[in-house]
């Protein structure tokens, strides 16, 4: 391998390979819209609790695609379900459903 | 002769389901909160006992509300209820006018003329016994050809679809339907061979079925007739038809003030059962209409909760918008019923708020919130705001900065303790501001605020507080040509019974039309209902075009909204109607010259228009 003189940081390496898929696949395989999420944070824009802490709806899409389960339903344990991400939705993700999937998630399969 | 081998699958049935019926009532009782049994025996001399057994009456035996809804239907469920209450009645009176001198066996009445060929005893009440008894039971018999037609073709009874039933309501529905035409056999050959009917059973006896050997058919068909009739009552309990004995318990407990608490409870057992799976609900619920979802309306709801339990499917399914509440004729608590049973499936912790600090606001008379959807939509606050302005209002904007949500979308998923997080915190962000009334533009807030607050000042929804400034001549508004047709949101209408205020302030901007009968307390959801999360966003803007096109016609210039999640949902659904907020349009038409802060206004008129 030829050495440029730099290397990736070992903590910021995300194996798509290794990652723990099993929260991603159980949402998409009851939302289908979970998959149509472009990531362009409209949802995190007009989010309630967004006003408040750092949650994001979108951050939290890209946790459950790196395997980063824990730290996705911690995140979801923030939402009040008011409802304003999926109006704003441009591509008409069911934020609302999703946000429960991981809450559900965490208590039918243990992640 | 009292008494012959026949009767015994009749007597047998109705030993059975007065032993069940009396068992189930008394142990319903008995399972009652204490507090409940208190207010029940402290009612039970009351007046109130009076009305519920005048309602019991008409919605029993009459079925007023089905009635009301579709007459032929009303007719049907009426002809086979009180039609069946007359025969049982009129032959008890029949056979003790009889002059016999012993106590009858409670098969006696019901084979009367089995029993009896000669009436010539009853004297001049022959003639009117025979024609009554042959009168209801033609009446029982037009109600089961409706019902056996509404299998069939349902929409000429006013029904879209009919519910479909499990095995043991089939069961029960033949033996019901064998019944009455059993009972003419039987009637019928009787009176061929004795002369014992009337102008029914006399003509069908004596001219239609004269050829058949009468002789031969005549056990045969009151062994038949008793057969089903216990048939019947061994079903009964188990099957829809509990609803018949449920429901006389249920109005006389709902009469003394017994309801649907925060938790099943023994209520709940008895409202499963007074559900008559009539399948009215089906038809009311835009899931079905809209959607052709069709499997987990209340009539099915309530089924698997009283036989199984709901799966999450079903629990989830619904879009909590009550209009199967207005429509059902028992009057079931059905979305309190379903809010329980997502109540017991909690899934989001209470635990996951500690970041909400809020902000302060400055004290005013009155605390004006927006809520989630009022900031999805800036246009109603802006314009709800240079009203108040307008007419000089002291307000203060409690959720400039950031608005904490009501908690009333947790409260319709059922996770009521991660809502009390959210409503602490509002109680003490409202009772900050100090403010003698809290205004809201979101019915859904005002709800919330309303029933679940428990605050000392009131809450109005922002139609009933501009039109008290209205009427109070602090809003001066300007009619115009315009032909508005006013959406009535479901959580201010059947909600709140909201529904009066919103007009009023319409009808002085201009006319008011309502284009359908789904207007007020029967108004039609939007569809972007909070309470569900399981239809996609092209199932809720169908229903929001399926609801646009009901509630305009040709004429409407506008609909005016009073929810600004409505307001938000019509909009991405269609193009063609101009969907308002009542604010919006109040602005437009706003007298100037009269207002009380006229600077401001005149900036409102550059920047909102219609």
């Amino acid at each position: 391998m030829v050495d440029f003189g730099f290397a990736p940081i070992e903590i910021n390496i995300h194996d798509l390979d290794k990652a723990d898929l099993r929260l991603s696949a159980w949402i998409s395989e009851r939302d289908e819209t979970f998959k149509l999420c472009i990531a362009c944070g409209s949802c995190t824009a007009t989010c309630t609790a967004g006003k408040f802490t750092k949650f994001s709806f979108r951050e939290m899409c890209h946790s459950i695609r790196r395997g980063e389960i824990s730290e996705a339903i911690a995140e979801s344990e923030k939402c009040m379900l008011c409802g304003k991400c999926t109006l704003a939705c441009p591509r008409n993700v069911n934020t609302r459903n999703i946000v429960k999937l991981v809450r559900k998630a965490n208590q039918n399969f243990k992640v | 002769m009292k008494y012959h081998p026949f009767v015994i699958p009749f007597s047998i049935g109705l030993a059975f389901v007065i032993l069940y019926i009396v068992g189930m009532w008394t142990f319903w009782i008995i399972r009652l909160s204490r507090r409940e049994q208190k207010i029940v025996w402290k009612r039970l001399f009351s007046f109130r006992t009076i009305e519920a057994m005048w309602e019991s009456m008409m919605e029993g035996l009459f079925h007023r509300k089905i009635f009301k809804k579709h007459a032929l239907l009303g007719y049907m469920h009426m002809s086979l209820a009180f039609g069946w209450f007359m025969l049982i009645v009129l032959g008890n009176f029949e056979s003790r006018l009889y002059p016999h001198g012993n106590i009858n066996p409670p098969f006696y009445p019901i084979f009367f003329e089995f029993f009896r060929h000669d009436l010539s005893p009853l004297r001049e009440y022959e003639e009117i016994f025979t024609f009554l008894m042959d009168f209801f039971l033609l009446l029982v018999i037009s109600g089961i050809c409706l019902a056996f037609f509404k299998r069939i073709k349902s929409r000429i009874l006013g029904m879209r679809r009919t519910t479909k039933h499990i095995l043991i309501d089939r069961i029960a529905l033949t033996s019901l339907w064998f019944i009455f035409p059993l009972r003419i056999l039987a009637e019928s050959v009787t009176a061929g061979l004795y002369n014992t009917g009337h102008f029914f059973t006399n003509f069908l006896g004596q001219n239609v079925i004269y050829n058949l050997p009468l002789d031969q058919l005549y056990y045969p068909a009151w062994w038949a007739y008793s057969i089903a009739l216990g048939m019947f009552f061994v079903t009964l309990p188990f099957s829809r038809y509990m609803h018949i004995p449920a429901e006389i318990l249920l109005i006389f407990l709902r009469k003394y003030g017994v309801k649907e608490k925060e938790a099943h409870s023994t209520f709940t057992k008895i409202e499963q059962s007074a559900c008559s799976r009539c399948g009215i609900c089906i038809d009311s619920c835009q899931l079905s209409t809209d959607l052709n979802i069709n499997d987990t309306q209340p009539a099915y709801f309530i089924r698997d909760l009283r036989y199984s339990q709901p799966n999450e499917r079903m629990r989830e399914t619904c879009m909590m918008c009550m209009r199967c509440v207005e429509a059902c004729p028992v009057g079931i608590e059905i979305a309190a019923m379903r809010r329980n049973e997502r109540r017991e499936h909690q899934i989001f912790s209470s635990t996951g708020y500690e970041y909400l600090n809020g902000h302060t606001y400055p004290k005013a008379k009155v605390a004006f919130f927006a809520g989630c959807m009022g900031h999805l939509t800036p246009s109603v606050i802006k314009s709800t705001l240079k009203l108040f302005d307008a007419a000089g209002v002291d307000y203060t904007f409690i959720d400039k900065d950031g608005s904490i949500c009501c908690g009333r979308p947790l409260q319709l998923g059922g996770q009521e303790k991660a809502a009390k997080q959210l409503i602490d915190k509002n109680n003490t962000l409202i009772h900050n501001t100090g403010a003698e009334v809290l205004v809201t533009t979101c019915p859904i807030c005002a709800r919330e605020f309303k029933q679940n607050y428990h605050l000392n000042i009131p809450v109005l929804h922002h139609s009933q507080f501009l039109l008290q400034l209205a009427n109070d001549n602090k809003l001066k508004i300007n009619k115009s040509e315009l032909n508005i047709a006013y959406h009535d949101p479901c959580e201010l209408s059947r909600g709140l019974g909201i529904t009066k205020e919103p007009r009023e302030l319409l009808e002085k901007v201009g006319n008011v039309v309502d284009p359908t009968k789904q207007a007020k307390n029967n108004s039609l959801c939007c569809g972007g209902s909070l309470g569900i999360t399981n239809i996609s966003a092209d199932q809720k803007k169908a229903i929001a075009a399926s609801t646009i096109n009901q509630i305009t016609n040709s004429e409407t210039n506008v609909v005016a909204t009073a929810c600004p999640l409505c307001k938000k949902t019509f909009n991405s659904a269609q193009d063609e109607m101009p969907i308002k907020d009542i604010s919006e349009i109040l602005v437009q038409n706003l007298n100037h010259t009269d207002s009380k802060n006229p600077a401001q206004v005149k900036e409102s008129k550059v920047t909102v228009s219609v």
